[in-house]
Formats: structure tokens, C-alpha cells, sequence
């Protein structure tokens, strides 16, 4: 229960950081907000040569919005995001999820792009970035590239991100005006990770629904996009058919799995259950959003 | 071989300095370098929460930090709440109420309760059960905690509004 032996490097500089991942050539891990990383660390399930801590590096925490853009600094912690008032007002499901990632103490360190670049199956917030189609910014000896949500999970604990590219920034589309969200997510305690978790986005347009967005966490190997239930939303409004075609479906686009924590059966029921009183939700906390 | 490396760092008030391999746990510092055994290193991966401490005034998981990563940092552990012989207020809840049993979970109880009680000092039992999930306790049942941190977070309120 104690880590291995490593090289540790406090870099005050992304550049800097860089160059150490170039030296250690996928040898070395990035230490964001470790609430992932140094546990697996304490099993030695992870056991690298070094360790690259981002913690010293300045300018990588902001929040900030232009251009319907909300941009988050990679080393933002959860804790500071779930209480940043920009982030209430132009991503308030983002908001809304950050209550479901771990507890407080955890949220005081734990960072986006760490939980972002762990790509647990599990997290709430690439499940955020699925639903609201989000994209990161990594840097690496190449330079910078942007990788749209579509590209970057994988498969479990895996994206496409290069072991020696630094994900330097998060960015999301701010909230359409009449937008309404909802997270629904089963566990068996508050805090722990989703057996299964649903987030919907609903822009309205009277009696019609002009935009949907459901997104998975927890059911399959990576989050997902579930377009083809979003697609019965838009085409046939919100009425209870619709509502119940739309978590059919869902149940039907899902690659669940199977785990001690419940049977891929159990978990496509919850995807069915979890859409209906998402969209249920989402419809209810914003009753004005159709005529307003 | 990693080189030990210097650590300067507050905790409860007191500077303190000390030199340890970069893989020590924040926690196995406190105790075994600085002799402050009142944080506990339960699960030692972050789920217990035992081994939670006020870090630059938030509360974290000591056992998932490097002591490293301290450096500058200035810390409180459950040693720092009292005054003297003089419980603070939410100690003294947690021992009329009977909120511990063997004790091991509380001093984690204790910062965590704190520092949801700093963003909202009048909960609901709700809201308690969701920030005491925090951290595990195996003996109590958690009833007489959330009694405990009830009564306790009255108190503070109290000797806010008495002072303020």
C-alpha cells in the first residue's frame, strides 16, 4: 500500500513538463490532481519511473468564457469548478455533475483534465464533455492540437492522447439559451462510482424539442453519445411515447458491462430507467423553457 | 535512486521542515516524520477518508498526496481544532452525542464535517449524510455522528453570531 520508488519533477512550466515526458519516454506519468493516479500507485498497479507533477505550474486553472466558448484550464480543480459562478451560468450541467465526482475532499484536489486524461468508465465529467460535445486541447513535442470529444475515449482508462501530450485546456460550448440538463445516476453510495449515469441536455421550442443530448456514464467501456434516442426526442417532441421511445432506445445503443457491482443486463435496464427520468427531470426544472 | 527531498511547511500554525524520499505519503510524513499520529492512514486510496487534513484551508486525502507536495503548504490536523485543554466545539458535540466508538474514522470525521460546515453552517440531516459519506465509519451506524455534527454546527453558529 505504499508506492514504488520514482523520480519525482515539479515543473513550473508546460514546456518544461514536456520535455520531461520526451525524456522518459512513456516512462513517466503526469501527476495532476493524483486522486486517481496515487492510489493506483499505493497497489503499484501503476509503477512509473518518474512522476511529472503539473501542481507548480501557473496559468492553468482559469475559467473563463468568449465566443460561446467556456474554456477550463486543464489543472482546474472540481472543488473550484463546481462553485465558479461563470461555470453555474454557462455550464450548469458541468456544474450539476461535479456534486456527483467523489466527495469534497477529493473534489478539493482532483482536477478536469486528470479526470479527463484517466478516462475512467465510470466519471461523470467525460461524460459531460460527451453530451454537451466538448473537445480538449493537448500539447506535446509537435506542438498543440485540439481532439474533439468523438476521438478521445477509447476504452477503459484509455484516449488517444500520446504518452508524451499534456492536456492543457478543456473546452465546452456554453449553455444554449432554453437549454435544460439533468444527470440521473444510480450508486450504491452517494459518491461512488456510477453504476450507471445518464446526462441529458433538452433545448425546446414550444411543444418541440429542437435539440437533445443524452450521454452515458458507467454502462459501457468508455461514454458514449446516444443519437439515435436524441433523434426520437427531436422528431417526436417530449410527450410520454416519446419519452419511453427515446429510453428504449437507449437501452438498445448500449455496450454495458458486466462487473461485481451489477450484470450487463441490470445495467442496460438502468440506461432505460436513468434516460426516462432524466429527460423527465430535465423537463421539470425548466417547465418555462418551451414558450419563454 | 530518487534523492530525498526538502519539505518547509505549516501545520496548525508551526513551521516545520523535514527531508524525505519522494514516494512518502503526505500522511506517513505527519506521522512518522512530524510524530502527529491524530491524522490515521485507514484505506491508504482515498475511499476511507480517515486520513483527511485542511490543506491551504480544504480538506483532502492525506494519504493520496506525496508529503512532497506539501511544500509551502500550510496544513491543520485534527491536533490544530482545540484550544489547549479546550475542545472546539465540534469535538465537544462529538463526545456529548457519542459520536465514536473506536475512535479511528473521527479525526477524518472531524475536517471533513468542517469544511462542509465552512460552505454551508446550517445543514440539513440530508445534507450532513451527504458530506459525512466522505468518510467511513465501521462502528457508529453514523446516527449519533450526524447528531453530533447537527449540535456541533449549531454551536459554531452560535459563537459566530456572538462574536460577530
Amino acid at each position: 500500500m505504499k508506492p514504488a520508488k520514482f523520480e519525482y519533477h515539479a515543473p513550473v512550466s508546460i514546456d518544461e513538463a514536456l520535455r520531461l515526458l520526451e525524456r522518459y519516454q512513456g516512462e513517466a506519468r503526469v501527476l495532476a490532481g493524483g486522486q486517481s493516479l496515487v492510489p493506483m500507485m499505493n497497489f503499484r498497479l501503476a509503477t512509473p519511473a518518474a512522476i511529472v507533477d503539473l501542481n507548480r505550474v501557473s496559468g492553468l486553472a482559469e475559467i473563463a468564457e468568449s465566443d460561446g466558448t467556456v474554456t477550463i484550464g486543464a489543472m482546474a480543480r472540481q472543488r473550484q469548478i463546481e462553485f465558479a459562478p461563470l461555470i453555474r451560468e454557462k455550464l450548469p450541467l458541468l456544474a450539476e455533475a461535479m456534486r456527483w465526482v467523489g466527495h469534497l475532499p477529493t473534489r478539493t484536489r482532483g482536477t478536469i483534465g486528470g479526470s479527463i486524461a484517466h478516462a475512467d468508465p465510470a466519471a461523470e465529467i467525460p461524460m459531460v464533455l460527451q453530451a454537451l460535445a466538448g473537445e480538449v486541447v493537448a500539447r506535446g513535442p509537435q506542438g498543440e492540437r485540439r481532439i474533439a470529444v468523438s476521438d478521445l475515449f477509447l476504452s477503459p482508462l484509455t484516449t488517444s492522447l500520446a504518452a508524451d501530450e499534456i492536456i492543457t485546456e478543456v473546452r465546452f460550448p456554453a449553455k444554449p439559451p432554453k437549454a435544460s440538463y439533468a444527470i440521473e445516476e444510480f450508486a450504491r453510495r452517494k459518491g461512488d462510482f456510477a453504476i450507471a449515469a445518464i446526462a441529458v441536455m433538452l433545448v425546446r421550442d414550444g411543444e418541440r424539442c429542437t435539440m437533445a443530448r443524452l450521454a452515458t456514464a458507467g454502462i459501457g467501456p468508455a461514454t458514449v453519445r446516444l443519437r439515435e434516442a436524441e433523434a426520437i426526442l427531436e422528431e417526436r417532441g417530449l410527450g410520454e411515447a416519446a419519452i419511453a421511445g427515446a429510453a428504449g432506445k437507449a437501452a438498445e445503443l448500449v455496450e454495458p458491462m458486466s462487473d461485481q457491482h451489477g450484470s450487463a443486463d441490470f445495467r442496460r435496464h438502468l440506461t432505460a430507467v436513468l434516460t426516462r427520468r432524466a429527460v423527465q427531470r430535465a423537463i421539470r426544472e425548466r417547465p418555462d423553457a418551451g414558450t419563454g | 535512486m530518487p534523492e530525498p527531498v526538502d519539505i518547509r511547511l505549516s501545520v496548525n500554525g508551526t513551521a516545520w521542515q523535514g527531508r524525505c524520499e519522494p514516494r512518502k505519503l503526505l500522511v506517513d510524513f505527519l506521522r512518522e516524520d512530524l510524530g502527529l499520529t491524530g491524522t490515521h492512514a485507514g484505506c491508504e486510496h482515498g475511499v476511507c477518508g480517515a486520513c483527511t487534513i485542511f490543506f491551504n484551508g480544504e480538506a483532502a486525502r492525506s494519504c493520496i498526496m506525496f508529503a512532497v507536495q506539501a511544500d509551502g503548504a500550510e496544513l491543520v490536523t485534527v491536533e490544530g481544532l482545540a484550544e489547549g485543554e479546550k475542545l472546539h466545539p465540534l469535538q465537544q458535540a462529538f463526545h456529548e452525542h457519542h459520536a465514536l466508538q473506536c475512535g479511528f474514522c473521527t479525526p477524518g470525521m472531524l475536517i471533513a464535517a468542517l469544511d462542509f460546515l465552512k460552505l454551508n453552517p446550517d445543514p440539513s440531516e440530508d445534507e450532513i449524510r451527504e458530506g459525512l459519506s466522505a468518510v467511513l465509519c465501521r462502528c457508529t451506524g453514523y446516527v449519533n455522528i450526524v447528531k453530533a455534527v447537527k449540535a456541533g454546527a449549531e454551536a459554531m453558529r452560535r459563537l459566530t453570531a456572538s462574536v460577530g
